[in-house]
């Protein structure tokens, strides 16, 4: 009988955990492949050498987005080499969001100098299995083998309108505990964002 | 001197003008001098939706929210429309778009950049997307993170509100 609940109960657990919206700090991320704007696809397996990812749900029309492009080219600048490049994923549908279209992810990722892989989630699929709500969205993720693990979700650091009063950047920071073995925190932080355009 | 009554005829047309769909905009550099709209304690219900003129699923949900304002206005409803947008727009790209979409709701814009710090308090659940709608009153809590339409804001008001 015992069995029984414990089994009930873990299935209870299992489903709840299915139902959850995407993915809390500590669970293993799923790989992608995805079109990249420059016709390639790219999957996060390609990396050979990669200690762990920045992947962050981004797109062109968003002033957020637009506000974190600098910073979000910083990033991939500084963590690059250290073995945590940048991964942009645009997931908005651009019947809604014209400005979000393929075409134009080319247009400004070659404007502003982009250095990391800018992908097209075209069916939405990645964004809705992580659970990215808005742009910019950042999901921190380190390689444990084969296995992708979430150390951080979240802002990119604590202030979208003014780079100069950004007091915790957060994403560095957690790279950095991450780098040296321990646990972000914060792990999970909130900001303002554009939500994700979704077809209808 | 002639001109002076021409003068006066003018300002009140302006004035007049100004009043209908001109409002001025309160901005709240500190959340905490914003709160207290979140809190308020009487008979009223209250209908608080954040947007911004730069967020497109929230401007295209703003007819949906003038139509209600309308149907309630004279009733124990107050419809408070918050402005993310950004504060050097205010006088110039809010005002003209709340001029031009004759918004007669209250707007004001929250400039706090904090945001880390008060969307929580806003509601937990809330994961920062924009458009997000709270309704309340003394006995009512709603919270939304989403586009609304009419009839679910006519049927969340119509049995909530106090006569």
């Amino acid at each position: 009988m015992k069995r029984i609940i414990l089994s009930m109960v873990s299935i209870i657990l299992f489903s709840g955990a299915l139902l959850a919206d995407g993915y809390q700090v500590g669970d293993k991320a799923k790989d992608f492949k995805l079109i990249n704007i420059d016709g390639e696809y790219v999957s996060m397996a390609d990396y050979k050498d990669a200690k762990g990812f920045i992947v962050i749900f981004t797109c062109n029309h968003c002033p957020y987005a637009k506000l974190y492009e600098d910073r979000i080219i910083g990033l991939d600048q500084k963590f690059k080499a250290k073995g945590y490049p940048v991964i942009a994923i645009n997931p908005n549908d651009s019947v809604k969001q014209p400005e979000d279209s393929y075409s134009n992810m080319i247009a400004r990722a070659n404007d502003k100098g982009f250095t990391f892989p800018y992908l097209l989630d075209a069916d939405q699929s990645i964004a809705k299995t992580y659970g990215a709500t808005r742009t910019p969205h950042v999901f921190l993720l380190q390689k444990d083998g084969k296995k992708y693990v979430v150390k951080y979700i979240g802002a990119i650091d604590d202030n979208a309108k003014i780079p100069d009063e950004v007091e915790e950047k957060w994403v560095e920071e957690a790279i950095a505990s991450v780098r040296e073995g321990n646990d972000p925190d914060p792990n999970f932080t909130k900001a303002i964002g554009c939500s994700i355009k979704w077809a209808e | 001197m002639k001109l002076f009554p021409k003068y006066i005829f003018l300002s009140i047309l302006f004035l007049l003008f100004i009043n209908v769909y001109g409002q001025e905009i309160k901005v709240y550099d500190q959340f905490s001098d914003f709160e207290p709209l979140l809190q308020k304690s009487n008979d009223t219900t209250y209908v608080v939706n954040f947007w911004a003129t730069w967020c497109k699923p929230c401007v295209k949900e703003l007819p949906e929210f003038q139509a209600l304002n309308k149907k309630f206005k004279d009733q124990k409803f107050k419809m408070i429309l918050v402005s993310l947008d950004f504060k050097n727009q205010v006088e110039t790209k809010v005002k003209d778009f709340i001029r031009e979409r004759e918004i007669q709701a209250e707007v004001v814009l929250l400039a706090d950049s904090k945001q880390h710090l008060w969307i929580d308090k806003v509601n937990p659940e809330w994961s920062g997307s924009i458009p997000v709608t709270l309704i309340y009153n003394d006995n009512f809590n709603f919270f939304k993170e989403g586009s609304m339409i009419f009839e679910e804001l006519n049927e969340l008001i119509t049995n909530n509100i106090k006569k």
